[in-house]
């Protein structure tokens, strides 16, 4: 077949990283879901290849999993940039001005909406809610969760990204969340 | 750990609203802070005051509670230090102590904790700290019981499905009981993807073994051996909790085989939603776990009878599983004392928009909407009067300040057209525009119809395209009435609930605000100054002081002027994008209703 030569396309590094994924969750019923969002948490994303690969290993059409992730909102099937910007669009946030805060990440960014910047840094996803309702307007950049935007300060978290200069740091949560305080 | 003597604990509240709001950096201070010092710390998870945030608690020796608000780490150490000086409890940002008037008493006072009892209280991650408040004795006490009785309590209790629908408890897992199944599951559905609310985040984030201490419960009651939580992917610190707290039940012996030696078997697994909204519905949430797309089917038969691989399955939601244990320890009396007839206990409320006090609220039913809005949530943030409350997310409907005196329970606000839905409570402003709103969860709904249906598919896109055309200044005489029946065929031809309450916004605020409708439709005008098509954005000549800053924010270059010299917009350059607006200190740019610079005056 054609397509056998794509599949060298898979270096081995994400070749073991699937395989391990596979051999941890094949035994559980149902897993296909469990095994994409493993690959993406460790990839960034689920490409045709790795699909294969999958598919070859657990014996789920490969049909049957681009049906689910083209049909669950949180894969991705292409690469995401360097800043993963999450901007909330729930309905406390879109009262807020959730729009703008969009509109100005998009614009400093150059990364149209669910896009990546040209230059590879941003991915700019509108996403459904966020659960800091109180807080709004919100968006996460990298998981770093930033509450009460307005478009100024949302345009000066994009530039300090862009730079990379040591502000970001000093910025709230630096640490993913889900860390105890001890961590 | 050492038994040191303490002279007071300081508690910071780390759930992740608390953490984006810096907690962290509050607890690390404070860790440095009280190392020499006889002062413990620990943390805990939401403490409902999430307009407040950060929070830290000082428990005294007598124990009695102060709370601080609005923390940042040098206020902190000051009020550490001053309390060191003095070895007293330190005025300043106090949100509330229970022998002094602070401005935010009133938030708390009047509210009744069922399911909140232990939220910002008891340490998340630790098992002895839900011990510590009577953890897991519920369970033992339903072990001692036989499964009917069990259900027989929760029946009496009155409790009803907390995620919207309001189907009885007890009732559901009788019938789940009584099918002859292989085997059967309990699953909770902490898939909560309406925008808006937060209570199941709230609880899986402060109180995780509340839950697996009701879905044991329930697992008991039907006599399932598997339970699985699905819960949403966007919850990190959710799931990391939950995780923890399974682990650590396990551990203790109250997951796993014959759990406290009563022969009962029961573990529960993990499943991470992968951002679906259809998937809060009971089917679409049982395919999904079956690892395939999350569509619903039709019903009959429910899950009750043929679920999860074809077998017995009962779906309840977090806050309805995690007030279980409350309800078998202090017994059915306690919690149907409060509530109305026939919504009996408490309800949680995420109270958010345009609130002066937005968090978290448990109030017993059939409390009004005004009640919550002024006395709780001490009006508007905006300080201008209250246009109208949207309840229920998507899937609820917009109640007009006139009607704000309709107490909340769930026939009650079925009546107006609206529904509990999980309980969010949207607080709007008449800088809230009515069509935009209704746009707004449409185009939400529509992107997450599964398509399954041809009315829910294609429906909802007909109804947002008009929706669209009528922010757009393009709407014209007959829509109103083509929404009206578009919205009555989706209810009447969707399988489930996304479709059957879809249309649910849109026909709501058509009811309560069709002038703000016809506003837009005959005379292009948005009273509320939002829609962008028909506003007109213009600098105030005598305030503008040409300072400049709303040409530099302006991304298509449409203002320009002399440094100290009145600002001009260029209406043709011009996107209405408003980031002048909020650029401008003076307050020079006014925006008007329609494009010509009419004033409204419906």
């Amino acid at each position: 077949m054609k397509d056998d030569s794509r599949k060298t396309t898979l270096d081995p590094s994400t070749r073991s990283i699937i395989d391990k994924i596979v051999q941890e969750n094949n035994l559980n019923k149902g897993a296909g879901i469990t095994i994409l969002q493993q690959v993406q948490a460790s990839l960034g994303y689920v490409s045709p290849p790795m699909i294969r690969r999958i598919s070859k290993l657990t014996g789920i059409t490969a049909s049957a999993l681009y049906s689910i992730a083209t049909f669950y909102a949180q894969f991705r099937l292409e690469p995401i940039g360097k800043h993963l910007v999450q901007v909330c669009h729930g309905t406390a946030c879109h009262l807020a001005g959730a729009e703008k805060i969009t509109e100005t990440i998009t614009m400093e960014t150059g990364a149209a909406e669910g896009h990546t910047s040209p230059d590879g840094k941003f991915t700019v996803e509108k996403v459904a809610c966020l659960g800091c309702c109180s807080l709004g307007p919100v968006m996460t950049i990298n998981e770093t969760t930033h509450i009460r935007l307005t478009p100024e300060a949302a345009r000066k978290l994009a530039k300090s990204k862009k730079k990379g200069c040591k502000c970001e740091k000093s910025s709230h949560a630096d640490q993913q969340p889900g860390v105890t305080p001890d961590e | 750990m050492s038994e040191k003597k303490y002279a007071a604990k300081i508690t910071v509240g780390m759930a992740s609203c608390g953490i984006a709001a810096g907690a962290r950096e509050v607890f690390n201070t404070l860790k440095a802070a009280v190392k020499e010092l006889p002062l413990a710390l620990d943390f805990s998870g939401c403490m409902g005051m999430c307009y407040n945030e950060p929070l830290m608690e000082m428990t005294m020796s007598d124990g009695s509670r102060y709370l601080y608000c609005q923390v940042t780490p040098d206020k902190a150490k000051e009020i550490v230090n001053k309390y060191m000086e003095s070895g007293k409890p330190v005025s300043e940002w106090l949100a509330y102590a229970e022998d002094r008037d602070t401005a935010d008493k009133s938030f708390l006072v009047q509210q009744q904790r069922i399911l909140l009892k232990n939220c910002g209280i008891i340490n998340p991650e630790s098992l002895q700290s839900y011990l510590a408040v009577d953890g897991y004795a519920a369970i033992k006490k339903a072990l001692r019981m036989h499964p009917e009785q069990v259900i027989r309590e929760i029946i009496d209790s009155g409790l009803r499905g907390r995620g919207g629908g309001g189907f009885p408890t007890g009732t559901k897992w009788a019938l789940a009981r009584k099918t002859l199944s292989q085997d059967k599951y309990l699953i909770c559905n902490a898939d909560e993807g309406d925008p808006g609310a937060f209570m199941d985040r709230s609880v899986l984030e402060s109180n995780p073994h509340a839950l697996l201490e009701g879905m044991l419960i329930g697992g008991y009651a039907i006599g399932a051996q598997q339970g699985y939580v699905y819960i949403r992917a966007e919850y990190p610190l959710a799931i990391k909790r939950l995780s923890l707290a399974i682990a650590q039940a396990r551990e203790e012996g109250y997951l796993g085989r014959n759990i406290l030696g009563h022969g009962f078997d029961f573990d529960i697994n993990i499943r991470e939603g992968a951002g679906a909204f259809v998937c809060g519905e009971e089917t679409a949430l049982i395919m999904s776990i079956e690892g395939k797309r999350g569509m619903p089917r039709i019903r009959p038969p429910y899950p009750a009878e043929s679920g999860l691989w074809g077998e017995a399955t009962s779906i309840n939601n977090v806050e309805t599983l995690a007030n279980v244990p409350w309800i078998m320890l202090n017994g059915v009396a306690s919690f149907n004392q409060y509530g109305t007839e026939k919504s009996k206990g408490t309800k949680v409320f995420a109270l958010a928009g345009n609130i002066a006090r937005g968090g978290l609220i448990e109030v017993p039913m059939g409390m009004t909407i005004n009640q919550i809005v002024f006395d709780i949530g001490g009006g508007l943030a905006s300080g201008k009067a209250l246009k109208a409350v949207q309840t229920g997310g998507p899937s609820g409907g917009c109640i007009p300040a006139k009607l704000a005196d309709t107490p909340i329970d769930y026939e009650s606000l079925k009546k107006i057209g609206a529904i509990m839905g999980s309980g969010g409570l949207l607080i709007m402003d008449d800088t809230t525009c009515m069509v935009d709103v209704a746009k707004f969860f449409l185009n939400f709904t529509q992107e997450e119809s599964c398509g399954k249906c041809t009315f829910c598919r294609v429906g909802t896109r007909r109804m947002l395209e008009i929706l669209e055309r009528i922010t757009q200044g393009e709407g014209k005489e007959g829509d109103l009435e083509l929404l009206e029946e578009l919205g009555q065929s989706i209810i009447a031809g969707s399988l489930c609930g996304l479709g059957q309450s879809a249309p649910n916004p849109v026909l709501t605020t058509i009811k309560y605000f069709r002038e703000e409708y016809e506003a837009h439709i005959y005379h292009k005008l948005c009273p509320a100054k939002k829609c962008k098509a028909l506003i007109r954005m213009e600098v105030v000549e005598e305030r503008c002081k040409g300072c400049g800053r709303c040409s530099k924010e302006c991304p298509t270059d449409a203002i320009s002027g002399e440094k100290k010299q009145p600002f001009t917009i260029e209406q043709e350059k011009c996107i209405r994008c408003g980031l002048c607006v909020s650029a401008c200190k003076s307050n020079a740019i006014l925006i008007y209703p329609g494009a010509r610079g009419e004033e409204y005056n419906g």
